[in-house]
């Protein structure tokens, strides 16, 4: 492989990685936004859309690879199931454990939220098993440099690649028209700025909370079933790492700015890329968690955020 | 049936409460020092088990300070503890020609685990509380992966290499053995007995110098500052340095339960260091009730109790329930694997219904729940 094709290959594998991490981080920072709360639970959620999606899958009896109508409707069937599912799994979490504690000093909700996790966690160990679980590879993998363009490089990207953006991109969109454009996402955004003061023009701020919960619960389920088509495997700590990750994306990009998020995705996708090439993978994580105190520590509002007082 | 009760505890009332404290405490006293005896007596068993489960003690006694007094959450306590661990190991380790004694190594785990607690603690204890909690379990998942990546690690960055066979931590594998430690021509060995003793020593110690702690100045301040900052800044409390401090002594505590730990399991790795164990410690000082050591260590105690005891039993209790009723799934139900559940569970009914533990102490109780009493419009968030 030259060195030109290395770089182009950590480019593609950085945009895969960032585009899910993105999608998670999302869910972190449009709670973190509204209710100042790191939902710690949020990456057990993006665990839980893969498994349910996996038992989806299960129940329409699907193994192989699919082609033609049947691989759209059953992929956006199951996903949109999946997606109302641990979209109501994140409302529920919330109304267990956050909801009570609105009003309390600000750790003890972040403590339910670790309990929250470390319960998801067991309760998916105890569905599918500790071990690593297999994700039926329904999505055709097509070489598309070597079999489209006939071009005879190293350089791995194949459909799935495509299908990943393809799908984590427009959600993204969507998700930013919709605080943008709607009644709905004005109502976050005031919420966002001061919840008392929305309180008092109107708004039911606890059923924006609610959509939030939903939305964030939505797209992390989203994004749990695309790991599984395009990794097919997983496991039930997978949401344990890749919530830390989607959590450091969302630091980097400036926690609470939906912008910020996804920019952050990606670049902690690069820098995962990188540090698996350059450096050595046992590294990685090492280097994220770094990269996370230290942004942090120099520049806690992130790439795009504005500094926050902490409210009292 | 209450009166009488209370006709047979009047005179135990009567007492001073300062008598009543140093009686109970004696007997509990006793009690710690007869049980090898008894233990060994009834063919229990149990010595090694209580040893480790007065290690975890004095790590959560080490984690109230941080969270319970100075009301900083740390999410990563562990790697205090696997530095505790690793500083013995690697000072006593045979290959590495180093096998210095234990009771001088003890010391510089501890001197470790608190510089390791300002390292980490100076830059990043201005940041908000939550932000501080992610910092620390980044911290705590950092160390395991350092310890892991240390062992036989070459590392090149293009064309410089800045390590080559590089081992202080023997990789997975682990460091084994550690350093036993002597008092004269004893050597602790097999026999629990010493470790148990030895851990009550450290134990009381920990115990001791949380209770001075909790009401000299430098906890009135912790404690200051965990209520109202900006209060406390403008008293003349210095918000860092109190944190920093309360950051190392913890830090300090978690130091010698670690060298006490590496020592007595004769061998350390990293996946001993997991996330999952600074959870538990954590959840043990939430249970009793943080800021408040009777209820850590009572905390501490029923976690474990819960965790060792009552889960396998249980577990057969289940079954054999399930096995008369005839349900399948219960029959062969097996609890253990439930545990991490049941912490969870823990930790957000207690902060949810009873957030100051369930053995409060009066002025904590006070203050956690000062808020609803007076139902001002406090904004949270």
């Amino acid at each position: 492989m030259t060195q030109s094709e290395l770089f182009i290959q950590l480019l593609i594998n950085g945009v895969t990685l960032g585009s899910y991490l993105a999608l998670i981080a999302l869910g972190y920072t449009m709670v973190y936004g509204i209710i100042e709360l790191i939902n710690f639970a949020h990456g057990d959620v993006y665990m839980l859309g893969f498994m349910i999606s996996l038992t989806f899958l299960g129940f329409l009896g699907v193994r192989g690879t699919l082609g033609g109508w049947q691989l759209w409707v059953v992929i956006f069937g199951v996903m949109l199931v999946t997606m109302l599912c641990t979209g109501l799994i994140n409302m529920t979490i919330d109304r267990i454990a956050y909801k009570p504690l609105r009003r309390a000093p600000r750790l003890a909700p972040l403590i339910t939220a670790v309990g929250m996790s470390f319960m998801l966690e067991n309760l998916g160990m105890i569905w599918k098993g500790p071990s690593q679980i297999l994700y039926p590879d329904i999505f055709p993998a097509f070489d598309i440099p070597n079999g489209l363009f006939g071009l005879n490089t190293m350089v791995l990207f194949t459909t799935k690649d495509v299908f990943l953006m393809g799908v984590t991109i427009p959600l993204m969109v969507v998700l930013t028209l919709f605080i943008r454009r709607t009644k709905m996402g004005k109502a976050m955004r005031a919420t966002a700025q001061d919840r008392e003061a929305a309180a008092l023009m109107g708004i039911n701020v606890e059923n924006v909370i609610r959509t939030t919960f939903f939305i964030g619960g939505a797209l992390a389920g989203a994004a749990g079933m695309m790991v599984g088509l395009y990794l097919n495997t997983g496991r039930y700590l997978m949401g344990f790492d890749a919530g830390l990750l989607a959590f450091t994306s969302a630091v980097l990009g400036g926690i609470g700015n939906v912008t910020g998020a996804m920019l952050g995705g990606y670049v902690i996708g690069f820098l995962n890329a990188i540090s698996d090439q350059y450096l050595s993978p046992e590294w990685t994580r090492a280097i994220v968690f770094t990269t996370l105190i230290l942004v942090l520590v120099f520049k806690p509002s992130g790439l795009l955020g504005e500094r926050t007082p902490e409210k009292s | 049936m209450r009166q009488i009760w209370q006709s047979i505890t009047a005179p135990w009332r009567a007492l001073p409460a300062r008598q009543r404290t140093i009686i109970t405490g004696g007997i509990a006293i006793l009690l710690l020092l007869v049980f090898p005896a008894v233990d060994k007596s009834m063919k229990w068993q149990t010595l090694n088990d209580v040893t480790d489960v007065l290690v975890l003690v004095i790590l959560a006694l080490g984690l109230n300070i941080v969270v319970g007094y100075a009301g900083l959450l740390d999410l990563g306590y562990a790697a205090f503890f696997a530095i505790g661990a690793y500083t013995t190991g690697i000072l006593t380790w045979p290959p590495h020609g180093l096998e210095f004694n234990f009771w001088i190594v003890i010391w510089a785990a501890v001197i470790v685990a608190a510089l390791c607690g300002i390292v980490i603690g100076t830059p990043t204890l201005r940041l908000r509380g939550d932000y501080l909690a992610i910092v620390t379990l980044a911290f705590g998942e950092i160390v395991p992966i350092v310890m892991r990546n240390l062992g036989n690690q070459t590392l090149s960055i293009g064309p410089w290499r800045l390590m080559e066979n590089f081992n202080l931590t023997n990789g997975v594998q682990g460091l084994n053995p550690v350093g036993r430690p002597w008092i004269g021509s004893f050597e602790f060995g097999f026999d629990p007995t010493p470790w148990y003793y030895l851990i009550l020593l450290i134990a009381a110690f920990v115990i001791f110098a949380n209770v001075r702690l909790q009401d000299s100045r430098l906890g009135r301040a912790w404690m200051a500052l965990r209520e109202d900052e900006t209060a406390a800044d403008c008293m003349g409390v210095d918000p860092i340095k109190t944190k920093l401090l309360a950051f190392a002594l913890g830090a300090s505590f978690s130091g010698f339960s670690g060298a006490f730990y590496a020592a007595k399991l004769q061998a350390i790795f990293p996946e001993l260091f997991k996330f999952n164990l600074s959870i538990m410690i954590l959840c043990m000082v939430i249970l009793g009730g943080m800021g408040n050591i009777k209820g850590v260590v009572i905390g501490g105690m029923l976690i474990q109790l819960f965790d060792r005891v009552l889960l396998t039993q249980t577990t057969l209790i289940a079954r054999g329930v399930g096995q008369t009723l005839h349900i399948a799934q219960l029959a062969t139900v097996d609890l253990s694997l439930w545990r991490w559940f049941f912490f969870g569970l823990a930790m957000v009914i207690i902060m949810v219904l009873k957030p100051e533990g369930l053995f409060p102490s009066a002025a904590r109780r006070a203050e956690l729940h000062a808020a609803e009493e007076s139902k001002t419009a406090e904004t949270i968030g």
